[in-house]
């Protein structure tokens, strides 16, 4: 390798708290942190993948005779070239490293290429010869469950008969409504990308941008059939992930092409290929009735779920999971019956995406509540508060909420804070923005609060834990942890607990791999500063214990009078101290693995203790609307949020604007837009991402800090709920502005323009 | 089949590329032949500004640029910023109002940035946003991004006042 990047160093400074700077921040704007398809070998080649065009065909003949004679071409693999056919999964493998004589989604990979040049890849690639008898795609989820078998395992990946409460509960007042979300992508800037080089002990060495390093490991080795110590991964920088690299994607391939080679093989998506080359978040259709009481009081809700996992399983079991315990949103509902389902089509596969499963039910169950508001005649926030979940109640699964539940808290705050932004006063700032299209007479303005939840850290009996270990030597820090930064500031977050704990100024954080330490388990589920970080934190305090310990019998003190202060150990007892540096002559190492308390599979009817900790959030949007054009301008967002502690006010901040504006994003622009199997616009010039003019200014109202209690420094994760009740607020605020029902995410122009038609699909 | 050799001249200096294919990118020849990796590949259609880089000083999608076309002109990539080890001010200001979170956009942004407030030293919040609405950012939501440009606007506009009072 000629460059990759190992460590950092830390730059003196902050503790928990405090707005430390990210360590990799002087090499990420000098354009020197390494990322993923950064990497480079003098002795690489390039690898490519040729995939289906067809969402669904039997593959009958390949033909790789005139790619394999071609310039510079050194390896082509298929199917038939692999012993038995692995199987790949993160809960479930039944995903094919190539189409074994089957493909059930576009973009399906039916064959790679090793070769010399990029341009020889891809002519490669185009001469070998796949003749495919077309089948007709399963691509309707509705009619999944009655269609033949797509694969050997059926086309149900999961059903949940949720059952919660007296069933013969009826409302004065119900409201009943059917919603649709989209499919939308994470779109992280980088695209797959990575190098694997073949070792001398006939192993593998593989760097890549990933989610988890450890569940890809085990993927990775039990597919190419070798023993996991042979197969080393190591993090490469990762331009943001989102969940679209919780799965494996070139990984295998990528091994496969190294051991046939002999040789390092770099490979890195196009756009369009990322597009295919990842799962996506589910589209939902979700039907909902809800009973209150004339006062308000939620009585009864009803539900049906159906997602779209598409092809293949990922993590669709546990994304319906969440969809399913968090239906109801964060209020108090006594009696619930909801099925959910997630089945396999022939559509692209569908997994992780920031949120995962609370954002689609979320939109609903907002739009829900608006609607019941309006048939009360009620005031929405009103309702909201009514109904809000607080500490020891019930959620609709029966589980307790034995920790923080700041749910009015956050409602109050976001719905009090003033809105700062006036009216358009340029044409720039109306919707349309940059095209100048709106005629300001058209323009009508609406607001209107949303508020969801989610689940922390991996639910249903899962053995979730994190392991980290701390190495204290002449008065620096080092950490291992094979914990994943993808952007959102762990390596920040380490280092301060380090000084937090140990009072050192240098802490070193030594590359993640899988040859190093063991699982720090994935970056999602917005786990990592609970769980990696608590990993930490336990490891540094067992460092501090032995290293107090020692100075104490080295120097004939008592343990208890010596503190770690200004770089040093000094006793409160005598006049006696030492320098960390002096005292650390001789190393201590402690690793140490973090574990949350036990949660507990869900029941047949949907009931448990499946969850260790809940977040929440609220966002209120304000929308300006063209209604001639069915433009969307949202011009200010306000957001309060339940946090447990503050822990770097700048990178919290960073998630709540970020979050937001993914959020924003799948409310009123991003889709991929699939028909009869196929992704029409698989690209960044027709897969719309907000801009900084769709994106508004982000107010924070308030950051509701009550310590959790068992989570390290009292702190809940902060990633997901950004991005899960902003879509339901910008869509509501539109609602409010147009009258008009608008049903589905993301709000299109025509659903504005031409309500009646949308409506009739 | 590979072009004759020719030269670029890449933040003052003179690369020479040998055995390029005259359809290469600019991108691609940064890159992969000239080793300067900073400008960043993530769609490779002039969509998202990762791969940013002044020709002649003027804003391009090096994506978008034949290399062999920039021969004989001035290209300025992110490697060119800042003055030998010291970084520049609008990268201080990046990284100190925590506008970096996974840095892909990074590059891209802060040379058209650059480019703005060396041609317009006090821009208004809009015409920031429109500056750098071709750049792309999936992390930030781009409110640290607008803090990071307000921080070196005001230190540059307190300079130079600092400087004509002196």
């Amino acid at each position: 390798m000629s460059r990759v990047q190992t460590s950092d160093t830390a730059i003196k400074g902050p503790r928990i708290g405090e707005s430390a700077l990210r360590p990799d921040g002087i090499p990420k704007v000098k354009g020197e942190f390494v990322f993923s398809n950064d990497l480079r070998h003098p002795d690489m080649l390039w690898g490519g993948t040729l995939r289906s065009p067809h969402p669904a065909a039997r593959i009958v003949s390949i033909n790789v005779t005139s790619a394999l004679k071609m310039t510079g071409v050194r390896a082509v693999i298929t199917s038939e070239d692999l012993d038995d056919m692995p199987l790949y999964g993160l809960e479930h493998p039944d995903q094919p490293v190539l189409a074994d004589g089957l493909v059930r989604y576009q973009g399906e990979p039916v064959a790679i290429v090793a070769a010399d040049h990029p341009e020889n890849v891809r002519l490669a690639l185009e001469a070998i010869d796949v003749e495919y008898e077309l089948i007709e795609p399963l691509s309707d989820p509705n009619l999944a469950k009655e269609a033949e078998a797509i694969h050997p395992d059926g086309n149900l990946f999961r059903e949940i008969d949720l059952t919660h409460g007296n069933s013969q509960e009826e409302g004065e007042i119900i409201v009943e409504g059917t919603y649709e979300v989209g499919m939308q992508d994470q779109a992280p800037l980088g695209t797959e990308s990575g190098m694997a080089i073949p070792s001398e002990d006939g192993g593998i060495d593989l760097f890549v941008s990933t989610q988890w390093l450890h569940a890809d490991r085990d993927q990775v080795a039990a597919c190419l059939n070798l023993p996991t110590e042979k197969v080393r991964l190591t993090l490469a920088g990762v331009g943001g992930a989102f969940g679209a690299r919780e799965d494996i994607s070139l990984h295998i391939h990528l091994c496969l092409l190294a051991i046939k080679t002999g040789k390092p093989i770099k490979m890195s998506y196009s756009r369009t290929e990322s597009f295919h080359g990842h799962v996506h978040r589910h589209p939902a259709q979700m039907w909902y009735r809800h009973h209150a009481k004339s006062d308000g009081t939620l009585t009864r809700i009803e539900a049906r779920l159906l997602l779209d996992g598409g092809a293949y399983a990922s993590t669709s079991s546990a994304v319906l999971a969440n969809a399913t315990c968090f239906a109801a949103g964060p209020y108090r509902v006594p009696s619930v019956e909801i099925y959910g389902a997630v089945v396999r089509t022939n559509n692209p596969p569908c997994g992780a995406m920031r949120g995962f499963g609370c954002v689609q039910v979320c939109f609903a169950h907002e739009a829900q509540m608006d609607k019941l508001a309006i048939e009360l005649g009620m005031d929405p926030v009103e309702l909201r508060l009514k109904n809000a979940l607080k500490p020891g109640d019930q959620i609709i699964t029966g589980q307790t909420i034995t920790g923080t539940a700041p749910v009015a808290e956050v409602i109050e705050t976001c719905a009090q804070h003033p809105i700062s932004v006036g009216s358009a006063t340029q044409q720039m700032e109306l919707p349309g923005g940059a095209g100048r299209t709106a005629d300001p007479k058209n323009v009508v303005r609406g607001e209107a609060i949303a508020v969801g939840f989610k689940n922390l850290m991996f639910s249903e009996g899962f053995d979730d834990f994190s392991t980290a270990s701390c190495q204290l030597l002449d008065g620096v820090a080092t950490i291992t942890c094979a914990c994943a930064e993808v952007g959102q500031g762990f390596v920040t977050l380490a280092q301060q607990i380090v000084r937090e704990i140990l009072g050192v100024e240098e802490v070193i954080l030594a590359p993640a791999s899988t040859a190093t330490v063991g699982s720090a388990g994935s970056t999602s589920a917005s786990r990592q500063t609970w769980m990696s970080g608590g990993a930490v934190k336990s490891a540094c305090e067992e460092v501090r214990i032995r290293l107090l310990s020692r100075i104490a019998e080295s120097y004939n003190l008592d343990v208890e009078s010596l503190v770690i202060v200004d770089g040093g150990i000094a006793s409160l007892s005598s006049d006696f101290s030492i320098s960390l540096k002096e005292a650390t002559a001789e190393p201590i190492e402690v690793e140490d693995t973090y574990r949350h308390l036990p949660t507990h599979p869900l029941d047949e009817k949907g009931q448990g203790d499946a969850h260790v900790s809940f977040a929440f959030s609220a966002h209120r949007a304000v929308v300006d609307v063209d209604q001639e054009l069915g433009l969307v301008k949202v011009v200010e967002l306000i957001t309060s949020q339940d946090v447990g502690r503050v822990l770097n006010p700048l990178q919290l901040q960073g998630q709540l604007e970020g979050g937001a504006a993914q959020g924003l994003g799948l409310a009123v622009l991003e889709e991929i837009n699939v028909v009869d199997g196929r992704i029409l616009n698989p690209s960044f010039t027709d897969y719309l991402l907000p801009t900084s003019l769709d994106m508004p200014p982000v107010e924070i109202a308030a950051l509701i800090e009550q310590p959790e209690p068992n989570a390290p420094f009292g702190a809940k994760g902060v990633g997901e709920p950004p991005a899960i009740s902003s879509t339901a607020a910008v869509a509501s605020a539109v609602r409010n502005a147009t009258g008009l029902d608008l049903q589905r995410v993301p709000i299109r122009p025509t659903d504005i323009v031409f309500p009646e038609r949308s409506k009739n699909g | 089949m590979t072009s004759e050799i020719y030269t670029l001249t890449v933040n003052g200096n003179d690369h020479h590329v040998i055995d390029g294919h005259p359809s290469e990118s600019l991108l691609w020849v940064l890159r992969e032949r000239l080793e300067l990796s900073g400008s960043k590949n993530a769609c490779e259609e002039g969509e998202c500004g990762s791969c940013t880089v002044l020709l002649d000083g003027e804003i391009v999608c090096s994506c978008l640029v034949l290399a062999a076309s920039a021969v004989g002109r001035e290209i300025t990539t992110i490697e060119g910023l800042g003055s030998g080890k010291e970084i520049s001010d609008v990268q201080k200001a990046f990284v100190e109002a925590g506008a970096v979170q996974c840095g892909f956009c990074t590059p891209g942004l802060l040379v058209t940035i650059d480019q703005l407030l060396n041609t317009n030293p006090d821009p208004d919040e809009l015409v920031v946003r429109e500056a750098i609405s071709g750049n792309l950012c999936r992390c930030t939501g781009y409110g640290r991004i607008l803090e990071a440009v307000r921080i070196a606007s005001n230190n540059r506009i307190a300079q130079n006042e600092e400087e004509k009072s002196k």
